[in-house]
């Protein structure tokens, strides 16, 4: 692994969105709307249903817990692409850039567009409802990091498929990450699911933290074990997914796909 | 009486099949240090195929790609350091400038004195007008001179160069002719170079092959290759096979 082919990458895109408005609104964008859209109805919900403890706390922190794990996905994502529309992918990997030095390099632009995306929506919720999503205590920082992880894992597994069937299938940078929405509990709990659909939402990450920052919010609980099923399963598909997304780069480069995957 | 030096790039019994498809078939053929060697053949005989399995990017079914003494398929990282390539048919980031893509590819090589060799290939391939221009609002030729800098910032000691002249004026072609015959001769660059200007392929290369629905027909002197196909020129040999893989294909 050699750094400065990492941060060449990073470079690249930083550079992109140095002079590129609606690139840098896209961020700040869709978070914002989410944020006053999801915001009113909750306020709406919360004045009319009173019994409910904390609406707030769980609409609002669960819109921007949901929104992180989102813009982690396509920070993943989107970077890929952002290569692939430029007719890029053959210089990067005609180089003696590795994919693992990919891999780290759109996490890192991962990262950015979370932390960037993550102050937008804070500040936002506090000015606008006086929400402040810190009050979940310490317990959101390993929330957040496992959550992050988890949106790489779905970036890295939608980019495989981008990779594998082209552009065609670019719809999947905005679409895929919805499929795991239903069995990520973001805004009920687990229990609601239906038993065969309880079983696959618990093998997912995203479902323990959601889960596990519910339990903060009502009980005040450690969500101990929530954690550590998350903190496991997201190990277990991270190793899943990057030996995915090197045996698709195999299959991409034996079929001749790789050098036609922007046409 | 002189050893012949080591070749920098040796392709045995190269083979690739996709499907039922061959594009390339048992090519064999070696480049030595600081020489040119031109791929010529008509579209569909497999140069593409030959140069995308020599920067890594298809798999060969079988036939080795050996570089500087190493093996393609286990030191990629070593040879691609040393390697590099142009194309008319690729393409810069749109967004960025002239001078960011430059970094990039710099950032990327991990090269000392980043500035300075980007000062100098600005220099050499007259690009300082546009510099700092976003990559978008290139015209052709001012594209094909980035592509062409992107891929001599790095000083590899081999360059593929797919058509690099083909968007070009006849006075900057000219000058980038002679710019690359300088790089080979100050720094033993070796290069494999494809173009359909007969012309420019006799002026250039040092040798010759020539590939013909995958196989490799011919390989030697381009006045070697005239006479072996017994025509006048090398636009005629060209024609020839050309035409002699069209038939074929229709048959």
């Amino acid at each position: 692994m050699k750094l400065h082919r990492v941060t060449a990458l990073i470079f690249r895109h930083l550079y992109l969105y140095r002079r590129s408005l609606p690139r840098i609104m896209e961020i700040f964008y869709w978070p914002f709307l989410d944020l006053v859209i999801w915001g009113f109805i909750t306020l709406y919900l919360a004045r009319y249903q009173s019994q409910v403890p904390g609406f707030v706390t769980f609409f609002l922190g669960a819109l921007i817990l949901w929104d992180i794990l989102f813009r982690a996905q396509q920070g993943i994502t989107i970077t890929f692409l952002e290569e692939l529309w430029a007719r890029n992918l053959m210089n990067l990997f005609a180089s003696p850039l590795k994919p693992s030095e990919f891999l780290v390099a759109t996490m890192a632009m991962s990262i950015m567009k979370v932390t960037a995306v993550s102050i937008v929506m804070v500040v936002c919720a506090l000015v606008f409802y006086s929400y402040n999503v810190l009050m979940i205590g310490l317990w959101l920082g390993p929330f957040v990091l496992n959550l992050v992880v988890t949106g790489w894992i779905i970036g890295v597994f939608t980019t495989s498929l981008i990779m594998r069937f082209g552009q065609e299938a670019e719809v999947l940078a905005w679409s895929m990450v919805f499929l795991f929405q239903p069995i990520s509990c973001v805004f009920y709990p687990m229990e609601v699911l239906p038993v065969w659909l309880q079983g696959i939402a618990w093998v997912n990450p995203a479902a323990h933290i959601f889960e596990g920052m519910r339990a903060v919010l009502t009980a005040g609980q450690a969500p101990l074990s929530h954690l550590a099923w998350a903190i496991g399963l997201n190990g277990v598909l991270v190793l899943g997914v990057v030996g995915w997304f090197y045996r698709t780069m195999a299959y991409c480069k034996d079929h001749g796909l790789l050098v036609r995957v922007g046409e | 009486m002189s050893a012949m030096p080591n070749p920098v790039l040796k392709v045995s019994q190269l083979t690739k099949r996709f499907g039922d498809f061959t594009a390339v078939d048992g090519v064999s053929f070696e480049i030595r240090p600081g020489e040119i060697l031109g791929l010529l053949g008509p579209n569909g005989a497999g140069k593409t195929t030959t140069i995308q399995m020599l920067l890594g990017l298809v798999t060969p079914t079988s036939g080795t790609i050996e570089m500087f003494g190493l093996d393609l398929s286990t030191h990629r990282e070593e040879i691609l350091q040393q390697v590099n390539f142009s194309s008319t048919y690729i393409s810069m980031p749109q967004a960025l400038t002239v001078e960011e893509n430059l970094w990039v590819v710099a950032r990327l090589y991990g090269l000392s004195d980043m500035a300075q060799r980007i000062d100098n290939v600005v220099r050499k391939l007259e690009m300082e007008e546009f510099r700092r221009k976003v990559t978008r609002k290139l015209s052709s030729g001012q594209m094909t001179r980035l592509a062409l800098a992107k891929a001599i910032l790095t000083e590899p000691r081999v360059l593929f160069l797919d058509e690099p002249t083909a968007s070009l004026d006849p006075d900057v072609a000219y000058k980038i002719r002679a710019l690359l015959k300088d790089e080979q001769r100050s720094s033993s660059l070796s290069i494999l170079y494809t173009s359909h200007n007969m012309r420019e392929m006799e002026e250039m290369s040092d040798r010759i092959i020539f590939l013909q629905r995958g196989r490799l027909v011919a390989e030697g002197t381009a006045q070697a290759i005239v006479d072996r196909f017994g025509q006048t020129d090398l636009e005629e040999v060209f024609l020839k096979l050309a035409r002699e893989s069209t038939a074929s294909l229709s048959s």
